[in-house]
């Protein structure tokens, strides 16, 4: 193995070597490798279905490769179980934490090795052992906090806590900061240094490659479950890692074509929701553009669920094209030609149990059926332009939609409302945990939808997207607008930042 | 081809179930009725004995009956002497004998069914001038009596009223949700269809009236799944408190209504439902309707807009919801059907048992739950074929009828019972998480 980097003195913590792995019908792994050093933040890259998944699973013993070896302070270790990676010293934050809601951030972080004397639990021990923990890492929380009652940033604090506590020597991080507001990102980064200078290896799975070179010290990249090869982060930049990721250059990130702006079509006055919403009102244009953003809780979901209509909203007036609309469902929005493309495709944009047929089906019924009778073929038909068209990777078109991947689920949603030719598209984090080339893909239709006179309004917490992609931007805080930028161009993350705080 | 196999695995478990008890019940079968008449006839006509002289000898069923009426027609057809036919118990059966061979008769073929040779045996010893004639009876063969086509109806009849009320729980718990109070439904809606059939004239209410008073009562256990969908969807409450508390207070309705004991002023011409059969092949009306009522479900999941918003609200509801379905509405919908449906399967059961009592349909909500899960319904919601539920219900009759036909004890059946029911689910799980 040639790896580039720093000298000879620092030593390897992992060492995966020759790492195979198939699924039926998919190769998901082909002679991958990864090197980790003690004391160093070493980041993994890489599209959607590169593999980066199923190497961290198969180094936590959630899977068995097919050959290989993995080896841990220079010995070899058969991890066959995720018991014999904790044995092994490996610990794995996932992006769904694996917290009990309804025990306590100290029962969690002692589950299964209690402090116990004749099975009666030691609380004070734990506790004590948790509050040093949580102090050394810089955090006041109280150990008997229920974790349902933690934030998603403390949440993650806890799973970090677990790891120490189990004296991990290599931390998994898989996008720690995709539910973090930039604050909260900054906190992570101080305690993953300060893991660092106690000899622990970090793996750090990302899609934001700018956190990329903030925190890390090395950057592995794979492709199509390939290892593609192993910079230093001071030897590497932006353009060649998207390069190595996705084996060709991609010009322009944001590819914004500015469409012809018409008249206000949506206007939003004074949408009040009680604890979510304070006074709200914007409007936009036909062929526009709108990014809305603020910090994790500012009330952008909440304003797009309220105008469509999936939360019920105390008062305020939503009028499209000069006609007030009466919405108290997502049925009556969904008619008056308004759709919402969720947060969380998973839990609310899918039907998991369903084909992705049926699911690109489901609010489009009306179209294919007579009298309630379904005409299954004109329906085969009609999705199957879509898959082209979207480019979606199905086996068949019965497939279950649990089973595609994030970056085709994604494109399975927008398939469906694609096909309800809505006037209003509302974006909730269109490109979250999606590859690179998808989300080209995914700005290119966009540019498509505005062209095309139709109201655009796309949430987003990465700033570089918003600033790539808006017309118009609103920053929300705390329920209510902090600020309006009309010129984009000359905007800056910081300015947005300033409003997102204030 | 393997989805198939998925949504209908139980039809193997189904298959191998009916191949075990029709080799376990290979017995002698003894014809009787019409084609054991035909038998018979045959048998006689190819001895070409002409001058046979017949006595026919039964007893007094329908059956024999037929057997007696149709020997006659057929060797009079040929041209064989039919003495006489003697009915009734061995001793009529002896005394017209005597009476005849005191006239002068000769008889030298007694014709009888298998269950009656001995008897005729103990005459011919008693009777000397019968000592020359042969007793003849059709001859038997070796048929597994599972498989004879009377039981096989019989089956289908018997499970009518768990399968018609299993397609509605079926589809409750493909939304996630399940319906204790059917059984109850059953007993009220049998209770309310005698109540008011008596009422309009009982044993002598017209044609009209008795359809009137049964749609009625149907109508009535709708509106029970209305109000029992209403109180999931508007108030949240869990369906197995609501439908628990339905149950009880059905039940008691049941008691109150009948006062305690069964209505039985009903026309006789009412069992037709429960007890007839068609005329072509005699399958029981009662299965035709299962039939019916299968096929309209399997219609209306598989190919409507209603049952693909149902499978919808069962998989993910919030993200049902999030794409234009009416989820309440569904739910009410859902419930109401399983009503209704219960209702149907208490006017069948007042049918096939003439009668509607308080007591009708205890326990049927485990069966119907049992046949929807072992079809392949998940609890979870979302899964579920309406066929599969079919084949869970037959496995539970056929293994009842199994059971009964091999003699097992009624206390072994039930464990018996509840072993095929976790081992149905069992291999079907395992088969899923492949």
């Amino acid at each position: 193995m040639n790896f580039s980097g720093a000298g000879d003195g620092q030593k390897v913590l992992v060492s995966m070597d020759r790492i195979d792995k198939s699924f039926p019908g998919v190769q998901a792994l082909a002679d991958a490798r990864l090197e980790l050093r003690r004391g160093e933040v070493h980041a993994l890259v890489g599209e959607n279905g590169a593999g980066k998944s199923t190497l961290i699973k198969i180094l936590s013993g959630a899977h068995a490769p097919d050959s290989g070896t993995i080896a841990i302070e220079g010995k070899v270790r058969h991890i066959r179980s995720p018991i014999d990676a904790q044995r092994a010293g490996v610990a794995v934050i996932y992006q769904e934490f694996n917290l009990v809601p309804m025990l306590s951030a100290r029962e969690n972080i002692f589950l299964g090795r209690e402090k116990a004397k004749l099975g009666f639990v030691s609380r004070k021990d734990e506790r004590r052992h948790v509050e040093e923990l949580f102090a050394r890492i810089g955090v006041s929380i109280d150990p008997e906090t229920l974790c349902r009652d933690l934030s998603v940033a403390q949440q993650q604090v806890v799973e970090i806590a677990k790891a120490i506590s189990i004296r991990a020597r290599v931390v998994v991080m898989d996008e720690p900061s995709a539910c973090l507001t930039l604050q909260e990102v900054e906190r992570l980064f101080n305690i993953i240094r300060d893991l660092k200078k106690h000899s622990i290896g970090i793996v750090y799975i990302s899609h934001r490659l700018e956190e990329i070179f903030e925190v890390a010290d090395r950057v592995t990249v794979m492709r199509d479950g390939k290892y593609i090869g192993t910079r230093s982060i001071e030897q590497v930049n932006i353009s060649e890692l998207i390069e190595m990721m996705v084996g060709r250059t991609i010009e322009n990130e944001f590819p914004k074509v500015k469409a012809s702006i018409g008249e206000d079509r949506l206007v939003v006055e004074n949408l009040c929701r009680a604890g979510a919403v304070d006074n709200v009102s914007f409007s936009v244009r036909a062929g526009e553009v709108l990014g809305l953003t603020g910090l994790v809780s500012a009330g952008r979901t909440e304003v797009a669920r309220l105008i469509f209509g999936a939360d019920a909203r105390d008062s305020g007036r939503i009028l499209l094209d000069g006609k007030e609309l009466r919405i108290s469902s997502p049925r009556e929005a969904i008619a008056a030609g308004i759709c919402l493309l969720t947060e969380d495709r998973k839990a609310q944009g899918l039907v998991g149990a369903l084909s992705a047929r049926e699911n690109f089906a489901l609010p489009n019924l009306a179209r294919w059926s007579c009298a309630s009778f379904i005409r299954q073929k004109k329906e085969r038909s009609v999705f199957a332009k879509y898959i082209e068209g979207l480019r979606i990777k199905v086996a068949d078109q019965d497939q279950p939609a649990g089973n595609l991947s994030g970056g085709n689920q994604q494109k399975l949603v927008l398939a469906k409302w694609l096909e309800s030719h809505s006037n209003v598209v509302i974006f909730d984090e269109p490109t979250r945990g999606i590859d690179v080339a998808s989300k080209y893909e995914i700005y290119l239709l966009i540019n498509e939808l505005a062209a095309a006179g139709k109201v655009i309004i796309m949430i987003s917490s990465e700033l570089p997207e918003i600033l790539g992609m808006s017309d118009r931007i609103i920053v929300m805080h705390d329920g209510r607008i902090s600020g309006e930028i009309t010129d984009v161009a000359d905007a800056t993350q910081q300015h947005i930042m300033e409003l997102a705080i204030a | 081809m393997s989805r198939f196999a998925t949504n209908y695995g139980m039809l193997g478990v189904l298959l191998l179930i009916c191949v075990y008890y029709s080799v376990r019940t290979i017995e002698d079968q003894h014809p009787t009725g019409k084609p054991a008449a035909k038998f018979l006839a045959g048998q006689i006509c190819a001895s070409g004995v002409e001058s046979a002289k017949v006595v026919i000898a039964i007893r007094r069923t329908e059956d024999e009956s037929l057997f007696a009426e149709t020997l006659k027609q057929l060797l009079e057809k040929n041209n064989i002497e039919v003495v006489d036919t003697v009915t009734g118990s061995p001793l009529d059966m002896r005394n017209a004998l005597n009476q005849l061979i005191d006239n002068g008769r000769t008889v030298n073929i007694l014709a009888t069914v298998h269950g009656n040779a001995g008897v005729l045996e103990n005459i011919k010893e008693k009777i000397p001038a019968l000592s020359e004639a042969i007793i003849l009876v059709p001859e038997s063969h070796r048929f597994p009596t599972f498989l004879l086509r009377k039981n096989l109806l019989n089956v289908m009849n018997q499970i009518a009223v768990i399968a018609i009320v299993a397609v509605g729980m079926t589809m409750v718990i493909i939304t996630g949700g399940i319906d204790l109070s059917v059984g109850s439904l059953v007993a009220f809606s049998a209770v309310a269809a005698a109540w008011l059939i008596r009422r309009a004239g009982g044993g002598e209410a017209s044609a009209t009236a008795v359809t009137g008073c049964c749609i009625a009562a149907i109508v009535l256990c709708g509106l029970v799944g209305a109000f029992t969908g209403t109180m999931v969807t508007r108030f949240t409450i869990p369906p197995f408190i609501v439908t628990l508390a339905v149950m009880q207070m059905a039940r008691g309705l049941a008691f109150l209504i009948s006062e305690g004991q069964p209505i039985h002023q009903i026309p006789d011409s009412f069992t037709w439902l429960g007890r007839g059969a068609e005329p072509l092949f005699s399958i029981p009306y009662a299965v035709i309707l299962m039939g019916i009522i299968y096929l309209a479900a399997h219609v209306m999941m598989s190919h409507t807009t209603l049952g693909r918003y149902i499978y919808a609200v069962g998989g993910n509801s919030e993200a049902a919801r999030l794409s234009g379905v009416r989820v309440y509405v569904i739910l009410v919908l859902v419930y109401t059907l399983t009503g209704l449906l219960a209702g149907v399967g208490g006017v069948v059961m007042a049918s096939q048992l003439k009668s509607g009592a308080p007591t009708f349909g205890d326990m049927y909500e485990l069966y119907i739950i049992a046949a929807a899960v072992v079809g392949g319904a998940s609890l979870k919601g979302g899964e579920g074929k309406v066929f599969g539920t079919l084949i869970g219900a037959f496995i539970i009759a056929v293994n009842n009828n199994g059971m009964n036909l091999t003699g097992v004890k009624s206390y072994n059946q039930y464990v018996v019972l509840g072993a095929v029911i976790l081992g149905a689910v069992l291999l079907d799980t395992l088969k899923k998480r492949k």
